[in-house]
């Protein structure tokens, strides 16, 4: 039971990574991304293969991983940069479709449907299982952590600024002097980094990878973190990764105590269950457990006032008599 | 040497000739006024000189620079800024941000500062945001500083317009109908602040529905009508041009 709730928390923090990227892309700059689980397929295809086939060490791969994921990030936004809402979405979803159909044939280099196995982890031989759990969710939280600490800076500065102007409107923000299509290249650069290092991390943690492990649900259980937990929101892409996680996890244990379900039925029911959470969640809080919140800026104490003094100072002595 | 000039612009959407060769001077240090019947090209003469819209030919040239067809943002870079007739803008930045994001030359709009943090960044910064207060305390926007822009009043909207082109340090602004819609003692206002800032050096082009405010304001009006010019001089010389009465109320039908 210790090992499967480390193991639980290992993937949590492995879907945080990969809802702090998204929240760069969609959350800041409101690209829609459906192909997010392409770039995670990415990451992990990389670092498996260069580890495995090259000898390259874990380190290395996982971060070339990252920046390779990046260099495919920088391709599909420039492809896409004039597109928006919907037509983006479908083509980003087109995106991760494609890379899991080339994974599945392109058997010289990734062994096909049949996946690729046998991939190393830091320690893997030499600590037991559960030691090797352990260091492992060590690893990933220091990742998450870093990532978060940077995820934070880019959003508090003017970078963000930009990015979460173009949310709102592109043309002004072009009016405004900022390069448009240069932000969302690299809006996109950074959060398929983040996603790429999710894909390495997870190579690295089962060992095995194989084309149906990178299908769209992902994409949507990773959406969904970012909604529950507050989109454009850093603190909220954590604690949504978290929740979906548990979410997912615990309806493993509830649906089989429900009398008179076969196992089929209770893997659809716990489908409809997650639906049902998305859809009270947009229902009753639709942006998310922690909503996004405007930086406040400090405004100087010698504030003008803007009312005359003697206004000002009658309003103060008035005092309701009721 | 005129600041702005515009020579043979010419627009088409859909084989609609919006604009058929329109010329424009707008000297500097002045209050050059635009107007014309709805459907004239005086919007879509902005979006081509500003850059939003690319024009089909012609030439526009900025303190003697051709910028004809360059990005908006490059086109800002140099000085020119345009507003929008319905205030647009950033609803989900607060009213600082929405100043704070039209400064110049803060490097920590790159990505890589942004990570470390530079020094030179938070300086730009600190910078930025007094010249946002002098700009809000000049323009009364002080209380609402910190409140998200959607939850500005329509002229307080107007106002933060202004005030967002004001913080890019142009030389020339674009406003398009900056009163339209605004109470009558709000119009005087706006009126003053862009007397004042004429009065600081800057030069403005001014697209205004409002007549008496183009009267008020305007050294020099510009008249289009149907994607042409029809005449130009000071509007009390307009005001008794009959053929820009026609443009406005139609021709009188002559009975015989």
């Amino acid at each position: 039971m210790e090992n499967y709730l480390i193991a639980m928390a290992v993937s949590a923090g492995i879907y945080a990574l990969m809802a702090l990227g998204v929240n760069v892309i969609w959350g800041l700059a409101g690209m829609v991304n459906l192909g997010l689980v392409g770039f995670f397929a990415v990451g992990a295809y990389v670092s498996a293969l260069l580890t495995l086939k090259l000898g390259l060490p874990i380190a290395v791969g996982m971060a070339s991983g990252a920046v390779l994921t990046a260099a495919v990030g920088v391709a599909v936004a420039l492809v896409t940069v004039r597109l928006r809402g919907d037509y983006l979405a479908i083509v980003t979803l087109g995106f991760a479709e494609t890379i899991r159909i080339v994974a599945s044939n392109t058997l010289w280099l990734t062994n096909g449907t049949d996946g690729i196995s046998g991939i190393a982890g830091p320690y893997r031989g030499s600590l037991s299982p559960a030691a090797f759990n352990l260091t492992y969710l060590a690893i990933v939280t220091a990742i998450v952590a870093v990532t978060f600490v940077l995820a934070e800076r880019l959003r508090a500065s003017p970078f963000g600024r930009v990015l979460r102007a173009i949310r709102d409107d592109e043309q002004v923000a072009a009016i405004a002097g900022k390069h448009v299509a240069l932000f969302k290249v690299k809006a996109f650069a950074i959060g398929a980094a983040a996603l790429g290092l999710a894909g390495a991390l997870y190579a690295h943690y089962t060992s095995y990878i194989a084309p149906d492990i990178f299908v769209p649900l992902l994409t949507l259980y990773i959406k969904l973190a970012l909604l529950a937990g507050g989109l454009g929101n850093n603190r909220g892409a954590i604690v949504g990764a978290f929740a979906v996680v548990f979410l997912l996890e615990s309806t493993r244990f509830v649906i089989p105590l429900v009398p008179g379900v076969s196992a089929v039925q209770g893997a659809a029911l716990r489908e409809l269950l997650i639906a049902t959470a998305l859809i009270v969640m947009l229902r009753y809080r639709p942006r998310g457990l922690i909503p996004e919140r405007l930086p406040r800026i400090p405004v100087p104490p010698s504030t003008p006032p803007s009312v005359p003094p003697a206004a000002a100072a009658s309003t103060k002595n008035y005092q309701p008599t009721a | 040497m005129a600041l702005l000039e515009v020579r043979e612009l010419t627009r088409s959407f859909y084989g609609i000739h919006a604009l058929g060769g329109v010329d424009l001077r707008v000297e500097a240090h002045r209050i050059t006024g635009l107007i014309g019947p709805n459907g004239a090209g005086k919007t879509t003469l902005f979006n081509c000189i500003s850059g939003v819209v690319p024009p089909d030919s012609g030439t526009v040239l900025f303190g003697g620079q051709d910028i004809t067809g360059w990005r908006p943002d490059r086109i800002a870079s140099v000085g020119l800024i345009r507003t929008f007739q319905i205030a647009r803008g950033f609803p989900r930045l607060s009213v600082y941000e929405n100043l704070l994001l039209y400064g110049d030359r803060q490097p920590g709009e790159r990505a890589s500062a942004a990570l470390v943090r530079s020094t030179a960044a938070l300086r730009r910064e600190s910078e930025l945001i007094d010249l946002a207060f002098a700009i809000a305390s000049r323009l009364n926007l002080v209380r609402v500083l910190n409140d998200p822009a959607s939850s500005l009043s329509g002229g307080q909207k107007k106002l933060l317009e202004i005030g967002r082109v004001l913080m890019a340090r142009p030389q020339l602004i674009l406003l398009d109908e900056p009163v339209a819609g605004v109470n009558p003692s709000l119009t005087r206002e706006i009126a003053g602040h862009l007397r004042a800032l004429v009065d600081d050096g800057l030069s403005v082009l001014l697209i205004e529905h409002h007549m008496d405010t183009i009267a008020q304001l305007c050294d020099h009006v510009v008249v289009l009508a149907e994607g042409k010019n029809l005449a130009e001089g000071s509007f009390d010389e307009l005001s008794r041009n009959e053929a820009v009465q026609e443009a406005y109320m139609g021709r009188k039908r002559r009975v015989s």
